[in-house]
Order: structure tokens, then sequence, then C-alpha cells
């Protein structure tokens, strides 16, 4: 098969940020997830958690909460303001004061008609939602302390509000509080500690569930304001809690980073008289859990270790399957990276920085397994910070390295890079077309003529690139279909073809030449997670996050035969049951028959010419290849050749085609503490 | 070969405070193998867990006391036993806590040492010379005690040794017979072996004696002293200092760990340990022990323990049987008992005027008169004779005494001495060739004990006679083999290797959760239902009866030349093929079981000897198993519990290169921030 030269680099230094608040729409079975740096991402539970849409966030906006009314996604945060997201365009839609000072929660009731807020200064704001906008409403009886956590009434008539050391339970009609009940503090020395009602949620029999700052789990009863049970679930505190849909399974996140179950079930077999019941301890996580949520067959949590970890119920699950298994979700599924081929340049995307780098270079030749004589350091080309408080949605370096191009959720900006020895300079294009002033994507063509730039209502905006500037020429637009936005961009490398995938698994082709859509390729059932056309034959190759793949011919507007027959027997069980999504597929300019895929933990090359491994088939043969002879080789050998050697859990494999040499970025995940 | 292991530091010793600058007085045996009991030169005893390197007790006696001999551990009263100011013997017990309140008894005259040896009472060596069983010491302690020695003689000097027999009590006085020239020994060490008491010498000039000496000699001969024969059994090189002090200890039949002496190739310094091979002469194994040493050596259940410096340290050994059978790749047998190398009790060395001794043994054979004389007579005689013949005739005469025993029970069909050849054998200085019809003289006899002995001692029976026996052995009913007396160690391994199975079927299960793997799921090339079992849960029942699986063992430790032995092999008849096959089968499903593992036995047979002899059979035997009909079954269970195993190699050869990378990624990690590395695809 050959050798491979590989770059590994461990400079790429980004963190992800942690999670602060999830948000569970059963309906459309997204899962919206709020991190510390005020980014929202949506997820998609039911396409193996494909981390569908990504808002970034802001400097200094701090979501606290996140809520869901319909399907429309609301956040409150302790810059004060409600936000509504466009999640078509995968932008803010728009931002209302709430005038209560920092706002510590937000909920919206069952009927989606109100939101309410906590606000510090002690008030329950209700909103209520409107066709396009929220409008508030009216302040609930205001209390001396503020207010930490809320849950309506599945009725939406009453309102359980947590707050410090104490809960209160409003008439959401009258908006005066019906009872008032205290939290107990902790005993001894933390006596003198208030304690902090972190979380609360009212149940429709009239139970509310309460989780504090010292450590209890406590169910009061809203009848008469007594405390019904209280659990002792940890030392320190008891931040999320989360009960099932219908309300028989409570889990409880604590900042030992442990999540603990609660039953609702009957003591004796077969009577009626239900109790709630500690059942079981989940430790998925290092640090604090600040959010959990309990969906249809699993627990999600997520918080201070950055990493959104989604444990199966397996008493929920029929059949076993690679969807049901845990799943650790640590790094955006996008690719944070790109690579000018041409010159070996890598240009990383931090949130608020972009930074250059160009490889080093080695000398002589190796043994598969050995390291290289490195004859050149990598350097640090260049490092560009960001204007204003948004965070880089996206960016791109030109194939030629002679291009930088990001864009934030309000501006886009295009800049020269001049490069040679070791003078760098970079000019920045001024006098933008005015189409270009934000995308969703960006991409150059492989000559470096032209920048591509996803727009709103799925379109594409085409620029020219020359030494005077950047011109105008054209948008693309598909025949039909949704609006919404695109996520991946593809160009083919002779300059004929564009091919964009967008959030409902629409892939439109484009002639460039003619600038019309040429096709469709037919939707398939989950989200396109990768794609690339091929040099030489103009295919277009798609990865699925079902791991499913799809080889297209642009040229004959069918699948191809090869495709085909993947379709037909059916994929490897242990490819399908893979947990991280395909991030890039490659080509390799050597032998056309090769397709390059990665995901976060293993890199995989695609000989199309060999025949398809059956389940039979031994998947991960590379060992035992390596240790036959060639001619034993040809008969045992399969058409997936993965490469795991730089498995070690957890980091971040991107990899990047660079003219003959692949490059693996990745790094150790660090752990804010 | 033998080894020196990491040793490790026991306790520290005292500074030296009395004349003799010894810091340890003694280390004796706990009350097991792993306690020790050390006795310091100050005032204090004790015992210590050795793989714990802790103390469990501790005794000391009052200011102005002193301990004047080790203290040792009564393993029949379970009690601690010292003596103080020479004449006081204390005796207490493992929870007294203080020695002043524990029995005493003063004696009438000055005790040496108090000698202790597992399972037997100890006894008391006055410094007179007398010895007395501590118990009926301690019944009067104010008994009168003679005095064995002369007035000029003290204990412990040069060249004459006393023994003391007890029941009956005797004393018989022999003199160390070695070069002129030489002072007194620096340091002996004894052992039992056999029926003979080894006594091993050691001079400062280098050499090491040793004398062999019978436990039971006639009682004639206990006049005056008699002479005692030494051979030289190894030459210590020499520094070019002068050595003052050393010490040796035996440690098994050909090694004697030696203290004291220089390391011959690294220079004058004498600070080290080493185990010299005395059949050889091969420095074996050598350790440099750290600051002064004391010339004290001891050695208890493979441990030597050595003072030196500010500590005693305890240095585990490990001596392999070397021969040359070891170096050809034969090796008969695999394990010994190191048991019966403890201290003797009998032993004491007295000192007397240097006098020659014209009184030599004129006995070599001429008083074997054979011709007439009755079985037991000869047996008697053959035994006075081997107690008595010096060690370097009895090589020589032993043989020619078997030879003329064999030929006048050849023609003599109502002659045969089995206990003189016994203890000819025993002796183990006859081989085959010395004396080649003896074994099939045991044969036509159906001696099968002899047989047994004479496989084990015989290193050179030729594949021929090997065959004739197995035949003999094969073609022998069961019943009439129950009734033959063998040696009991291989009676045992038989019995717990049938035993075996039995019991782990009672357990329900394997060790460790074992559980056979699922052989083969397509069983269509068997030939009928019937055959369709697996072949790990076949009968594990023995094919033959103990004794005689005993004796096959003994012929499957034999060695042999593959080439030689086939012809001979095809001698067998197809009944006893398959009879030996049946057993070999046997052996080996229980040795794959690891059955035997669990059995303590002194010489058993391993797993390659079994398979070469039932690759030898097959090879022999092949056409005629093919076609017998009652073989079939036996060769296809072999045959398919090998493909099992073939199978199950196969896939531990497969995982081989997995487990290499593991071991080899967990070295290859950390590259920094950056590296160019080549991958290789397949």
């Amino acid at each position: 098969m050959g050798e491979f030269k590989v770059h590994r680099v461990r400079f790429f230094d980004y963190m992800p940020s942690g999670i602060r608040a999830l948000a569970f729409n059963q309906d459309t079975e997204r899962m919206a997830v709020a991190r510390m740096d005020g980014s929202v991402e949506v997820f998609h539970c039911s396409d193996r958690f494909f981390q569908e849409k990504i808002i970034p966030g802001r400097e200094q906006c701090g979501i606290e909460g996140l809520s869901w009314v319909g399907e429309r996604l609301f956040s409150a945060g302790l810059n004060g303001g409600i936000t509504e997201y466009d999640l078509t365009n995968q932008k803010v839609k728009y931002t209302i004061d709430a005038y209560g000072g920092p706002i510590w929660t937000i909920t919206g009731n069952q009927q989606g008609t109100h939101l309410a807020v906590g606000c510090e200064d002690g008030t329950v704001k209700l909103f209520e939602v409107n066709e396009d906008q929220i409008q508030f409403e009216r302040n609930l009886d205001r209390q001396k302390s503020r207010i930490i956590s809320l849950s309506w009434h599945p009725s939406g008539s009453k309102i359980a509000a947590g707050m410090m050391d104490m809960i209160q339970v409003f008439n959401v009609e009258t908006g005066h509080s019906i009872h008032r009940m205290l939290a107990d503090r902790g005993a001894g020395t933390s006596r003198s500690k208030e304690c902090v009602v972190w979380s609360v949620v009212y149940l429709s029999d009239g139970t509310i569930i309460t989780g504090d700052s010292v450590g209890m789990v406590k169910l009061w009863d809203d009848q008469t304001g007594t405390l019904i049970k209280s659990h002792n679930v940890t030392k320190c505190d008891v931040l999320a809690l989360s009960v099932s849909q219908n309300e028989d399974s409570l889990v409880a996140g604590t900042s030992e980073g442990i999540v603990v179950q609660f039953q609702f079930v009957s003591m004796v077999l077969e009577k009626d008289d239900k109790e709630w019941v500690r059942t079981r301890t989940f430790r998925n996580h290092t640090h604090d859990i600040r959010a959990v949520a309990e969906i249809t067959t699993a627990v999600v949590s997520g918080g201070m270790d950055a990493q959104l970890v989604v444990r199966p119920l397996l008493d929920k699950i029929e059949v076993r399957s690679a969807a049901s298994a845990l799943r650790k979700i640590h790094f955006p599924h996008r690719r944070l990276v790109s690579c000018a081929r041409k010159s070996g340049l890598m240009l990383f995307q931090y949130p608020g920085h972009l930074e250059l780098w160009r490889l080093g270079e080695s000398e002589g030749k190796g043994t598969p397994g050995s390291s290289l004589f490195v004859k050149r350091n990598p350097e640090k080309l260049l490092q560009l910070k960001v204007k204003g408080e948004d965070h880089i949605r996206c960016s791109a370096v030109s194939p030629c390295g002679g291009w930088i191009v990001y864009s934030t959720a309000s501006t886009l900006r295009l800049y020269r890079l001049h490069c040679d020895n070791n003078n760098i300079s970079i000019t920045k294009i001024s006098k933008l077309p005015k189409v270009l002033s934000s995308a969703n994507q960006l991409c150059f063509s492989s000559d470096s003529s032209h920048l591509f730039s996803a727009s709103a209502q799925s379109s594409v905006h085409i620029a020219s690139l020359s030494q005077s500037g950047c011109k105008f020429v054209g948008t693309l637009k598909p025949k039909s279909g949704s609006h919404q936005a695109i996520h991946l961009l593809a160009a083919s490398e002779d300059g004929k073809w564009l091919a964009s995938a967008n959030s409902d698994h629409e892939v439109h082709i484009y002639n460039l030449q003619t600038q019309k859509a040429h096709c469709t390729v037919p939707v398939y059932s989950s989200a396109v997670t990768a794609m690339g056309i091929h040099p030489a034959t103009n295919c277009l190759f798609m990865m699925h996050a079902d791991q499913q793949m799809f080889e297209y011919s642009i040229e004959q507007k069918q699948y191809t035969d090869w495709s085909r027959t993947v379709q037909r027997k059916g994929l490897h069980r242990f490819w399908v049951e893979r947990d991280t999504p395909c991030l890039n597929v490659m080509f390799n300019p050597q032998n056309p028959s090769h397709v390059i895929l990665h995901d976060m933990y293993m890199l995989c090359i695609i000989d199309q010419s060999l025949p398809l491994p059956d389940d039979k088939t031994q998947f991960y043969n590379q060992l035992t290849l390596k240790s036959l002879t060639e001619e034993q080789r040809k008969s045992q050998s399969h058409a997936f050749k993965v490469c795991k050697t730089f498995k070690d859990r957890p980091l971040h494999l991107y990899v990047c085609g660079l003219s003959e040499e692949v490059c693996f970025i990745k790094r150790l995940q660090i752990v804010p503490c | 070969m033998a080894t020196l292991y990491e040793g490790y530091t026991l306790c520290g010793v005292g500074p030296v405070q009395n004349s003799s600058n010894i810091g340890i007085l003694g280390v004796e045996q706990g009350r097991d193998i792993d306690y020790v009991l050390v006795t310091d030169s100050s005032r204090s005893i004790t015992v210590y867990k050795v793989s714990d390197q802790k103390p469990t007790g501790s005794w000391s006696v009052k200011q102005g006391q002193i301990i004047s001999c080790p203290a040792v551990f009564n393993t029949q009263s379970q009690e601690y036993v010292v003596v103080t100011d020479d004449r006081v013997v204390r005796v207490w017990k493992e929870d007294d806590v203080n020695l002043e309140k524990a029995f005493k008894a003063t004696v009438s005259a000055d005790v040496l040492r108090v000698l202790s040896a597992t399972d037997s009472e100890p006894v008391v060596l006055f410094c007179c010379g007398a010895v007395r069983f501590l118990d009926s010491l301690l019944a009067s302690p104010q008994q009168p005690i003679e005095d064995v020695l002369t007035e000029d003689e003290i204990i412990r000097g040069e060249h004459c040794l006393y023994v003391q027999r007890f029941n009956p009590n005797t004393l018989v006085k022999h003199r160390i017979e070695t070069e002129p020239g030489l002072s007194a020994p620096i340091s002996f060490s004894a052992t039992c072996r056999g029926s003979n008491i080894h006594l091993l010498y050691l001079y400062l000039n280098g050499s090491v004696y040793e004398s062999v000496l019978p436990f039971r000699s006639s009682s004639t001969g206990a006049e005056g002293v008699q002479a005692l024969s030494c051979s030289l059994c190894l030459s210590l090189p020499l520094g070019e200092e002068k050595l003052m002090s050393g010490a040796a200890v035996v440690l098994d039949e050909a090694h004697v760990a030696v203290i004291g002496f220089p390391h011959p190739s690294a220079g004058a310094c004498k600070d080290y340990l080493c185990i010299w091979n005395t059949h050889f002469q091969t420095l074996q194994a050598s350790k440099e022990m750290a600051g002064r040493i004391y010339s004290q050596l001891w050695c208890y259940s493979g441990k030597l323990y050595v003072p030196h410096g500010k500590m005693l340290s305890v240095i585990p050994f490990d001596c392999q049987k070397s021969s040359l059978a070891a170096a050809m790749g034969k090796l008969k047998q695999t394990s010994r008992s190191g048991k019966d190398f403890s201290s003797d009790i009998y032993e004491m060395l007295t000192c007397k005027n240097r006098k020659t001794c014209q009184n030599t043994f004129c006995l070599i054979f001429k008083p074997l008169q054979m011709d007439c004389s009755l079985v037991e007579d000869v047996q008697a005689e053959v035994g006075e004779f081997i107690r008595r013949a010096p060690q370097a005739d009895l090589q020589l005469a032993a043989g020619r005494v078997a030879l003329e025993l064999v030929s006048r029970s050849q023609t003599d069909a109502n002659f045969y001495p089995q206990c003189a050849f016994l203890q000819l054998l025993e002796t183990r200085y006859l081989c085959y060739s010395v004396c080649p019809e003896l074994l099939s003289l045991a044969m036509v006899k159906k001696d099968f004990h002899l047989c047994q002995i004479a496989f084990q001692i015989f290193s050179d029976i030729p594949e021929a006679v090997t065959c004739a026996c197995l035949k003999a052995i094969l073609s022998t009913p069961d019943l009439e083999m129950e009734t033959v007396n063998l040696d009991t160690d291989s009676v045992i391994f038989m019995k717990e290797l049938t035993q075996a199975h039995s019991r782990s079927d009672e357990e329900g299960g394997q060790l460790n959760g074992f559980c056979p793997p699922a052989l083969e799921s397509d069983v269509s090339d068997t030939p009928s239902n019937k055959l369709q079992r697996d072949p790990l849960s076949l009968d594990m029942s023995c094919p033959v009866g103990l004794h005689k699986g005993a004796l096959l063992n003994e012929v499957l430790q034999t060695a042999y030349s593959d080439r030689s032995l086939l012809p001979h092999l095809k001698d067998l008849t197809v009944p006893q093929v398959i009879v030996f096959l049946q057993y070999l089968r046997f052996l080996y499903f229980k040795y794959s079981h690891d059955a035997h593992k669990q059995i303590r036995a002194l010489r058993t047979p391993s797993i390659s000897q079994i398979i070469d002899w039932v690759c030898l059979l097959l090879d022999a035997h092949f056409t005629v198993l093919a076609v017998a009909p009652e073989a079939k079954r036996l060769v296809f269970d072999l045959h398919k519990f090998v493909r099992s195993q073939v199978k199950l190699y196969a896939e531990l050869g497969k995982i081989e290169g997995s487990l290499q990378v593991l071991k080899n990624s967990k070295q290859s990690e950390d590259f920094g921030m950056y590296a160019i590395q080549v991958i290789e695809l397949f």
C-alpha cells in the first residue's frame, strides 16, 4: 500500500469551553448546549449526536440558561439579556434586556406561551412568546434574594423558584407566593454559609424536587409546603436536576462529577404506592457537572470538563447498537484547521484568534514507525486577533497560501499574505463586496483565484481574487429546498464544480462555469459530515453521521458503481459502530483509487480497487497484514486501511492533505480546573 | 548451576563486645522454615520471620549474665533453649515475655553447645565431651557428667573426630587422615546423606576435604582410635594476603558455600561469598559482601545467613544439579530434596596431639566369603563392608562385589541377596556398565523394586535393556505388580495423579475458572456420533495400576537416544503398545490439565518426555496402530487433542504480534510538540 510521512503536531492548543446549560427538545430530538464562552450548539440526538449547528459565542455574554419554546431556542445570561437564536442561519436573532440585573435561569412553560426568567434583583419576570418576538408581561412578587432556579408546574399555573436558603412557590395568575419552604444549611462550619438551591423541578403531581449546595436532593409537597424526603447525594453541591418526560426518573449532577439517578418505583412489587429511590450512579466526568438532561433513552450531562457525555439507560433500549453506546463528545464536529497544500501552511481557528503555522521539514528517510530528523522546526508565522466581541465562525487559508479569510457573525475579513523567505507581511483587503458581510462557511478554489462564501438562504457568493482586490462575481442559489445554513463546501480541482451541504442534509452541486445549479444529490437521512470532489473523476465523496459513505458522479448525476456496491454489500460492523463522525475527505494524488478519511481517533485510507470487507472479515487487519508476506497480503487485504497508531485518547485528530504528506494535528485535552 | 539471588538485610549486628570479635553467636532454625533464631553476642536472642524481615520476638538476659551458646528451638516441645553463664540452661516458650521468669536449671558441668535437629530431642554437648539429651538432663540437672575427652583435649581444634551414638550408646574416635603439615581445620560442616554422614573440613590453605562416616558402624572396633580417611574435594585459590579465617557450609552433594576466601578473578579482596561445585571444582556463583566479614556462615532452607559489616544478610540461593547428563541435554533427575542436608547432631571434633595412626582398614573384599554362606550372612557382610571400606576403595570394590553376587545368583537359583544389591546401589558407585547383568537378573527375578532403584541411579542403561524392562513391566499383570514394594515417593505421585481428577471434579471446575475452549464446531469429519466427544472430557481413569504406572514413569525418565530406541520398541506387542499409549495419553491429558503441578514429588516425568515417548511409540508401530481396530479410538483421541492444542497455539501465535505492538507502544510515546514520522499501511 505504501508509506506516508506524518507530521505529528501538538501545538494546536485549542481548548473546548465548559458546558453551562443543556436543553432537550423532545419533539425534534435536538439537544441544545450552551458553553461558557457563550456559544450554543445543537446536537441531533437521533442522528448519532451529530453537532448540527454551531452559533459562535461572544466575549462576556455568559449564558446561564437555555430553553426551548416549541422549535425556538432562547437563552439568558449574566449580561441581563434574553436572546433568541435564528437556527436556520445559525446566528443570534435578537437580544432584549430584562432589566432585572443578571439573569440566573430561564424556562418556558409546556404550553409554549410564556418564558420565565429569574433575576439577580429577586424578581421572576414573565415574558409572553409572540410570533416573532417576546414581550415582557409582568413580575411575580419580588423576593429579597436572587432567583437561582425556576420550574414551571406542567399545568403552567404555578412556578417553583429556588433561591438562597429557600424555595418559593408562586401562583402565576396572581403573582403571589403560595408557599415558602426553607432549605436547611449544612451542619458544622458550613452552617454559616448560605444554602443555594441550584436546581428545582416541579412535577405534575405537585412534588417539588430541589438540589442544593449542601449536597441534598429534597422532595417537597406543594400542598402543605413540607419536606417529604431528602437524599444526601454528595458532600458538595448538587448543581443540576432533570426529570424524564414521563416523570418516573430523575437525574442529579454534582460538583464531584457524578450523575445520580433516582427512579419513581413502587417499594412493594405490583403495589401502587411509589417512592423516589436512588438507583444508579454514573461517573463519567472529571469536574463539576453543570447541566444534565434525561432524554428518551439516555442521560446527557455536561460540565466544566467540556465534554458532553451521553450515557445510555440500558433498561430503555431495546436493541443494543452503536447508536446506544456510551458517547463522549470532546471536540466540535467541524474542521478547525485548514491547510495550504501547496505551501505547507496551516491555519488554526481558535474562538478569538487565528494562528498561521508553517510546517517543519524533515531530512532523510526512515523506516516505518520511526521519527525522522527534523531539519527545520515548525514556525508560527502569524497570530491574528479578531476585531470586536464576536467569535470566529469559520476561516480558510487559500491552497497557494496567499490569502486568509475568516468570518464572525457580523463581519468577514480577507487578508493578502506576502511571504518571501522570512518576511511576512499581511494586508487587509478593504472594500469587500457588500454581499460578503458574513459567511457560514468559506472555501477557496483550488487555484486560489476565487473565494466561495456560504451565506443566508443556502446561497453561495463567488468573489474573484486578484492582486488588485476582491470582486463579486455572482451568487449560486439552489433551485429549491430548504434555506438552512451551509456547513460544508467543496470545490473541484479543475475549478468546474462546487458542492455545498446544509443542515437539512441537502447537497447541491453547482457548475461554476455557468454559475448555475447543476444537480442535487438525493437527500439521505443522516447529516453530511465531510465531503470532497475527486480530482480525477469529479465524483463527490460524502461521509454521513451514521458512518455511511456515498460516491456520486457529478457528470453522470448518479451514484457510482462502487457506491452502489458499498450500499448493497453493507459496511463492516466495526466501521458503522465508530462513535465519532468523519471530518475530512481527501484523495491521494499518487493513486486515484485512494480516498483518505479521518475521524477523531483514526485515519483510514479506502482503496476502491480492493474488495470490501464483510462482517466475517477481520476489519482492523493492519497488524495481521504486517506479519504476512507480500503474497499472503493480497488475499487478506480489503478496502479499509485503518491506522490507529495515533490513538491516545482523548485527542483531537485533524488530518489535512498536504501535497504528499499527511498531517495529524492532535493535542491532549487539557481540562480546565 | 548455582545462583545467588539478591540478598536482604535481616538485622543489624551489634557492636563487638567480646574478645572473639564476633557480633553474632549463632543463627538457628526457628519454629518453621521461615523463622530463624539469632543469638547475638551481647545479651539478646531474637526470632525473625525471614520473609518479612521482621523480628517477632526478642528476649535478653540481665546485665552481668552472658549467653554462652546460641539459642535453639526445640521443635518437639515448641520451646526455646539457651545456656547462660556456661551452666544455666533456660527453657522458655514463645509467649514468655521475661527470660528471668523462664524455667532454668543449673547443670554440673560447662555446656559447650545445645544442638537441635528437626523432629528430635535437642542434645546438650558439654565442654568435656559428654552428650546428654536435653530432657534427660533437665530431669536431673545435677547428674554427674563423665569426661569423654582426655585431659589434654579440648573441643574444637585439630584432627580428631569423636562420634557418639545413642541407642546403643557408643563412642567411636576417629582420626582424620589428611596430608601432613596441615594445621587444624578452620571450619567444618556435616550433612546426612543416605546412610552416611558427610563431613566437610575447610583448611586455611584453601583445601576442602570430605569424609564419609557410615551411620551404623559395627559395634566392634569401638576400641582405640580409628582412622578416618579424607578425600580432597576442592582446592580454593588463595590470594596474596595471609588468611586468618573463613567458613564453609555444604549446600548439597555437589555445592559448597565458602566465605572469607578470595574470588579467583577479583584479586586479593576476600569479601566474597562463593558457591563452588565440588564435583567439577568450578565457581558457580559469587557475591561481594560489603563491610567486614566475620567468617560465619549458616544455611537454612535455601537461604544463606552471612554476618558482614554491621548487618546480617539473608541471601537466597539455588543449586541446580549439575551433571554431564545435564550438559548433554538429557537430565535424568530434575528435582532433589534439600532437606537431608541439615547439620547433624552426632558430630564433634576433638583435638589431640598429632600422632600418626598405623591402624588402617585392611578389609577389602577378602572377608566376603560368599561362596558358601547364606543369603542373610552375605547381606550382613556386604553391609559391614560398605560401612567400613574407605571411599576410594569402595568405588572399585562395590562393582566387584556386585559382579560376584550377580554371577552367583545366576548359577544358584535360590541365591538372591536383594538387600545387598540395594545397599550396593545406594552407595551410588554402581552403574550399568560396571555390572550389566544386575538389571537383567532383577528382571528375571521380577524384582521390580531393584529395577526401579536401578533406573533411578543408572544413567547408562542401553536402549535394548530399557525396552526389555518396559516389556517385562507391561506384560506383568497389575495384580501381581501391586504386591511389589516400590519407592513410596513414586507411588504417592501416581496416587495423587489419579486422584487429582476426581478432586477437581468435586470442586466443580478448574482452577482460575479455566474453561476448555470449544474445540471443533464442524464435527462432520467424525465417523460416528460416539466419537463426537470432547477430548478434554475424556475419562481420565488410569489405564494401569499405580505400581505399574510408577515403574513406567521411571522408564520415561531414563536417558535414551531416539535412533537406538526405535528398533527395540518394535518388539512390543500390539496390546502392550496400546496399554502403554493409553497410559501416556492419560499422563498427557493430566499434564495438560496441570494436575501434576499440584503434586509434590521428587521425580516426575516431564511433559516433553511424555510427548517424546508418544511420538516414538507412534513411529515404531504406526502401521499396526493404523489398522488395529482397538487402537482407533486411542489414536483418534490423541489426534483430536493434539489438533485442538495446535489450534490453540496457532491462535496464540496470531495475537503475538498484537501483544508485541502493545508492548512497544508503551515504550514509544511523547514526541514532544512536533515530530515527523513514517507510517506504513498495508
